[in-house]
């Protein structure tokens, strides 16, 4: 040690690097650019030499293909903006007019429509992966945490893209759903007329809906890239549940992960194609081709297919603020589930009693998805009410119990053990038929 | 690979339930047609949209408005293709009010390509006093508005009965449809036989009005119907071959982690 360092050491003065310049794996022009500005370094970290586990199973396609979704949908939102017009006696011949007269108006309307349809498609299915597999445990909570608001602020969305178009549904759904806040206690009254800028759902209303609808798609990615920052620092789970140790258990982000998702990318798309080309209707309601009317109410009014579980988890109670506050917490309560769940063991393959509630979790909220669509009378409440029940008992009591007393099956050591049983036929991987 | 697949099959089965629960109301099944414009390769009969055109302009548009066509739709690619000078005609025969000219003043003249469908009715109230307080619906989208589409529309055009079943009371101007939920609706079975002249030698039986009309109606709700199913098959097939490449170009980078699959 020279005598200047101990006189630093000695003064309680220690260096400073303002200037981090350097450290780039690449020469030359991109070298330069990378030492000043270092993403190009970060991509090839992330994107290219990332490990992934190599074991992962299509289910784990779906992250990139809602980040296809919600670049598409942001892409063709800025276009068909450029057009609308959200004004209440302009919205709905705006959107006619986009259809009709704006050139390939009619395919970027209808593809934002049911993009919006195939973005909840995948999300349910990514949810429903992370719940089979345990992705919401140790150490991956707050990502889970993050995806929850993400779900959150995509049913906003969508919901308030659905009035944008001023049909009767968008018209009628925009007034039962914000009458909700009526609800609270004592300020009910005064948050909803302060969400209308009006006294009843109109143009003030639309207008700002208009503007949110905006706002909150660029919130979203912006949520949606913390969520990919956490996952790049505590990697993707797997089918086994067991974190790679080395090598032979990853395989690199390029080319193996990359053409595997590309690859389901493509079916994803075809399927979008398909609807969006032969059946772009098939997914609305055609009572939102009728002009919005506050003097006629429709026979039903339903929401968009993919509110439905939580529409009728909301009719289910007879009480408007409880059915509300069941409402939210339906899926504020998945965010809890990282402490309700104490099992150690992360995978459903090796959970025999958990597996088999968390299939019947899925069916649950088909059946919900299903009386959701029918009206609320007869025998529909009451299967309403069952769903609901089971719903909250699967979270708050199901998951803490069979944490504690479940036999889990004998695991593997390691993501390379585990294929080789599943080669042996000693584990039984996820078939759903 | 078959997981996706079966996935996908599974939610598309079930959105296939919940859309037709919709509509799940106690109904008359309605009469399917089979459509020129179904299918992957639909196209729109041209010699019937020109005849659905004559049936609108000669019944429906004396009580039903078509606000959001012009009458240069009519000439456009995928429609009724009209040649441009047939449409100058069209437009010619209709009566515009236009203004205010340079003396501030309204004025009335002969309709151009460019003007909208004129309307019936100056207004919904004019219309509703003139409709025995039933407002007949702008047709421009009707078919996207009801459930079941052109299917819907045909059933009703088909379904009057002037002999309604026993226990159905009808007041005065409201006729019995067996196809309109409630079976009751205001506007009087507006299609018969020879109700319009076709000039082309067909003949104009209920049937025949019926459909060449709702064909009409259906280009007139989706009229960039046929390049959306051109360009759907264009980009579905594109797909297909680029998936099968991808797929197999998937396979050879995984050969050197999974050598045996």
């Amino acid at each position: 040690m020279s005598g200047k360092d101990s006189d630093l050491n000695s003064n309680n003065i220690k260096p400073v690097h303002t200037n981090k310049v350097g450290g780039s794996p690449f020469k030359g022009v991109v070298g330069w650019i990378d030492n000043r500005l270092p993403i190009i370094r970060m991509f090839k970290y992330e994107y290219l030499d990332f490990q992934v586990p190599k074991n992962l199973s299509y289910l784990w396609s779906l992250g990139g293909i809602l980040m296809i979704c919600l670049i598409f949908l942001i892409v063709t939102g800025l276009v068909l903006g450029m057009h609308y017009k959200p004004s209440s006696t302009e919205a709905f011949i705006s959107v006619e007019k986009i259809m009709r007269d704006v050139n390939y108006g009619w395919l970027l309307r209808y593809a934002h429509m049911n993009f919006a349809s195939f973005f909840f498609i995948a999300v349910y299915i990514h949810i429903f992966r992370g719940l089979y597999y345990g992705s919401y445990k140790e150490p991956r909570q707050l990502m889970w945490l993050i995806g929850i608001v993400i779900f959150f602020m995509m049913m906003a969305t969508a919901f308030l893209g659905y009035t944008l178009p001023w049909g009767q549904m968008s018209y009628w759904g925009a007034t039962v759903i914000t009458n909700l806040f009526s609800a609270v206690p004592l300020v009910g009254k005064a948050i909803v007329t302060w969400l209308w800028g009006d006294y009843s759902v109109g143009d003030s209303t639309l207008n700002r809906f208009y503007v949110l609808h905006w706002l909150l798609a660029f919130g979203i990615l912006g949520v949606v890239i913390f969520h990919v920052i956490a996952l790049h620092i505590v990697g993707s789970n797997n089918p086994s549940g067991i974190e790679p140790a080395d090598t032979r258990d990853t395989v690199s982000f390029a080319p193996f992960t990359t053409s595997k998702d590309l690859f389901a990318m493509l079916i994803f798309l075809l399927a979008f194609v398909l609807i969006t080309m032969y059946a772009p209707n098939y997914l609305g309601h055609p009572d939102n081709y009728i002009p919005a009317d506050p003097l006629v109410t429709p026979a039903h009014i339903v929401p968009e297919w993919y509110f439905l579980p939580f529409y009728a988890i909301l009719r289910s109670i007879p009480d408007k603020l409880l059915g509300v506050i069941a409402m939210v917490s339906s899926i504020a309560v998945l965010g809890l589930l990282p402490w309700l769940d104490l099992s150690k063991v992360r995978s459903s393959v090796f959970r025999p009693i958990w597996k088999q509630f968390v299939f019947l979790f899925v069916l649950d909220f088909f059946i919900l998805m299903y009386v959701g669509g029918m009206p609320a009378e007869g025998i529909y409440v009451l299967i309403a009410r069952v769903g609901t029940v089971y719903w909250f008992l699967f979270f708050l009591v199901i998951a803490p119990l069979v944490s504690l007393t479940e036999k889990t099956l004998p695991m593997p050591n390691s993501i390379h053990e585990y294929e080789d049983w599943k080669k042996q036929g000693r584990i039984k991987t996820f078939k759903i038929f | 690979m078959s997981l996706v697949l079966k996935f996908s099959l599974f939610f598309f089965f079930l959105l296939l339930n919940i859309s037709n629960s919709f509509s799940a109301e106690k109904q008359e099944k309605l009469l399917k047609q089979s459509w020129s414009f179904d299918g992957f390769f639909g196209k729109f009969d041209r010699a019937s949209l020109q005849r659905g055109y004559q049936v609108y302009t000669e019944v429906c548009s004396s009580c039903h408005s078509m606000n959001l066509l012009s009458y240069r739709n009519l000439s456009e690619a995928g429609g009724p293709s009209f040649s441009e000078e047939e449409v100058k005609a069209i437009a010619s025969k209709v009566e515009v009010l236009d203004g205010p000219n340079d003396k501030g003043e309204m004025f009335r003249r002969p309709g151009k390509p460019s003007d909208k469908f004129t309307s019936p009715f100056p207004n919904e109230k004019a219309a509703r006093a003139a409709n025995g307080g039933a407002y007949p619906p702008d047709m421009s989208v009707l078919v996207k508005a009801r459930a079941g589409g052109p299917d819907y529309i045909y059933s009703i055009l088909m379904g009057y009965d002037d002999k309604p079943p026993k226990g159905i009371k009808l007041e005065d101007g409201v006729y019995y449809n067996k196809y309109m939920p409630g079976n009751k609706i205001k506007m009087a079975q507006p299609l018969n036989k020879d109700s319009v002249n076709y000039s082309d030698g067909t003949l104009a039986t209920q049937e025949q009005l019926a459909k060449d009309v709702v064909t009409f109606l259906t280009w007139a709700s989706e009229p960039h119907l046929e390049a959306r199913k051109r360009i759907g098959f264009k980009t579905v097939f594109y797909l297909l071959i680029l998936t099968v490449l991808v797929y197999l170009v998937k396979k050879k980078i995984w050969l050197s982690v999974e050598p045996k699959v």
